[in-house]
């Protein structure tokens, strides 16, 4: 039976869900204009006094913010209330080279927390759960979102942070723990270092895993559910709006829940900015509508994805949005061509290779180059050099009719690849333009 | 009575053999056979060891994809024809050889050894044996 934190909201009516939106928003846009500097005159710019946002259908007018505004506003040109009435900063990992620190009061924490642990309790987590936390601590929002969350299920919480392999697994095997919290490319590595220390997975005690903070594939799922012997859960966020558990996947594992009694999403088309309807892929916006130090207006996330407002079959009524296929700053352009990772990574893992990959880009007498490097596995390995061989032209193939373009396959020797405790290294682009 | 070769993936790239080599002196390996067949980008190193399973265990534990198969070892006297006739076995029961390679047997005869992987060792290796040649089983390569 699906078990929720907070079913009243989780599982509340449209007309309700409405209501909070329309009244919440109102009072942020009036927050900000006397509080932030930077939105008034933005509103101003745009022709707009908060007497012009009468409800959440009025949301389009407001104008956009971009990560390069925060950047402009590093550190404090952004905050919603006194630094004194401030309680924490999370900061982004910085992999776009933009550092964004993000500010939170007492209450910003605790929704944080909250849909954390809606989070947790969707993926079957209770008080008599051991969740293990493999995202990194600190700066980072994975480890202290999640670790907020666990305690607020009550669920007995292990902070092991992310790292230190042979450490993680003595913890699930000694602790048994029963959920695991860490980046999706993470917890393939786990499981294949379980499986290679002999763990089979009716050994392994975990039942759910939270994964999030990277692209992945549904491939991957499989992949890591086989291995690990678990349901693998979706978890979406990003610091500048809290962080993870702005939204998150619930048992019918298709899309994601936006918490929309704090968050309001709208998909955009990153070309006009014009709003998509439902189902249409385009550029994540979101509005944070109940936050005090850190309240983002219309914020490009960059991440593509669509929303659907069909209903679900957990009971939760809050609208979905797709996983993400990229962001916009992972996507390459290929001689012209949209390619995105998780495209690459689906005919891999289709084909039986491992979820560990590296693509480099170059620019060779200025055509582009995709060259996909793939290591070796045992279950790919044969005596036949004809077969290899056979078997690297079907790649190129597929890879053909996935991304359009023909890309080159290279075979390289087993953990050849960096194993990522964080973020995996996926692209390596060296053209200079 | 085929024998237990190992195949081990390698990039084609200056050391990689000599880690592969590295590894099995490290771990004591005595190794009675080796052929590479390479493309430009990898290639597949293929032994005979003494102790086939001690070898593959130290190969896997230090992370080359490698795996076993069973292939012909034939003796072949030093004298002229010797090979030609043992070849023509094989044709004569349209038995395929996908590659071969060779070894020294010790000894005053100064016998070679040869190693076949072939379409069909069920068919090919009693006919060998009719002819008169000496197959080599796993005990003899090991006492090599």
């Amino acid at each position: 039976m699906e078990r929720y934190y907070q079913k009243d909201i989780e599982c509340a009516d449209r007309a309700s869900i409405q209501a909070i939106q329309d009244e919440r928003l109102i009072k942020q846009v009036r927050h900000v204009w006397e509080k932030v500097p930077f939105y008034r005159h933005k509103m101003e710019e745009a022709g707009l006094t908060p007497s012009d946002i009468h409800s959440t259908a009025d949301l389009h007018k407001l104008p956009f913010i971009s990560k390069d505004d925060l950047k402009d506003q590093y550190p404090y040109g952004l905050l919603g209330k006194p630094l004194k009435e401030c309680v924490r900063i999370q900061s982004t990992s910085g992999t776009t080279g933009k550092r964004v620190v993000a500010f939170y009061t007492q209450h910003d924490i605790d929704i944080w927390e909250e849909c954390c642990a809606r989070a947790i309790v969707a993926a079957g987590g209770t008080d008599e759960d051991v969740v293990q936390i493999s995202y990194g601590y600190g700066l980072f929002t994975g480890g202290p979102g999640l670790n907020g969350g666990s305690h607020k299920v009550g669920s007995l919480t292990v902070p092991t942070s992310s790292g230190n392999t042979d450490r993680q697994i003595m913890f699930i095997m000694d602790l048994q723990s029963t959920i695991l919290c860490c980046t999706p490319s993470y917890a393939a590595y786990l499981g294949e270092r379980m499986k290679e220390m002999g763990y089979t997975p009716d050994q392994i005690p975990l039942k759910a895993g939270i994964f999030g903070a990277e692209a992945w594939s549904e491939e991957m799922r499989t992949d890591i559910e086989k291995t690990l012997g678990i349901k693998a859960y979706d978890i979406y966020g990003l610091t500048e709006i809290s962080g993870p558990g702005v939204s998150f996947g619930c048992s019918a594992q298709n899309g994601m829940h936006i918490n929309e009694d704090h968050f309001i999403a709208e998909v955009i088309d990153p070309e006009t900015g014009e709003v998509l309807p439902d189902g249409e892929y385009g550029e994540l916006v979101f509005t944070c509508i109940d936050k005090e130090a850190f309240p983002l207006i219309r914020y490009r996330t960059r991440d593509i994805c669509y929303l659907t407002h069909e209903k679900c079959s957990c009971g939760r009524t809050h609208v979905r949005m797709s996983k993400p296929k990229g962001r916009t700053d992972d996507m390459l352009i290929i001689r012209g061509v949209n390619v995105f990772p998780s495209q690459i990574e689906t005919v891999l893992m289709n084909n039986g290779y491992a979820a560990n990959y590296q693509i480099i880009v170059d620019r060779v007498n200025n055509t582009d180059t995709l060259d996909v490097h793939v290591e070796m596995t045992p279950e790919m390995f044969t005596d036949n050099l004809g077969e290899i061989q056979e078997r690297q032209n079907v790649l190129v193939d597929d890879l053909k009719s996935m991304l359009g373009l023909k890309a080159k396959v290279t075979l390289v020797a087993p953990k050849s690849i960096a194993r990522s405790e964080g973020k995996a290294v996926r692209i390596i682009d060296k053209r200079k333009i | 009575m085929s024998i237990k070769q190992i195949s081990v993936f390698l990039v084609n790239k200056p050391g990689t053999l000599k880690n592969m080599t590295g590894v099995l002196a490290a771990h004591d390996v005595d190794l009675r056979a080796l052929s590479l067949a390479e493309t430009k980008e990898y290639g597949i190193a293929r032994l005979v060891a003494d102790d086939t399973f001690h070898a593959l265990n130290v190969l896997r534990d230090a992370d080359f994809v490698a795996s076993v198969n069973s292939v012909i070892a034939a003796e072949v006297p030093d004298e002229p024809g010797a090979l030609d006739n043992l070849l023509q076995i094989f044709a004569e029961e349209d038995v395929n050889i996908e590659y071969m390679y060779s070894f020294v047997l010790s000894g005053e005869d100064k016998s070679a050894g040869m190693i076949f992987r072939v379409s069909d060792a069920d068919t090919a290796e009693p006919k060998l044996r009719n002819k008169g040649l000496r197959i080599l089983s796993q005990d003899d390569i090991a006492q090599i």
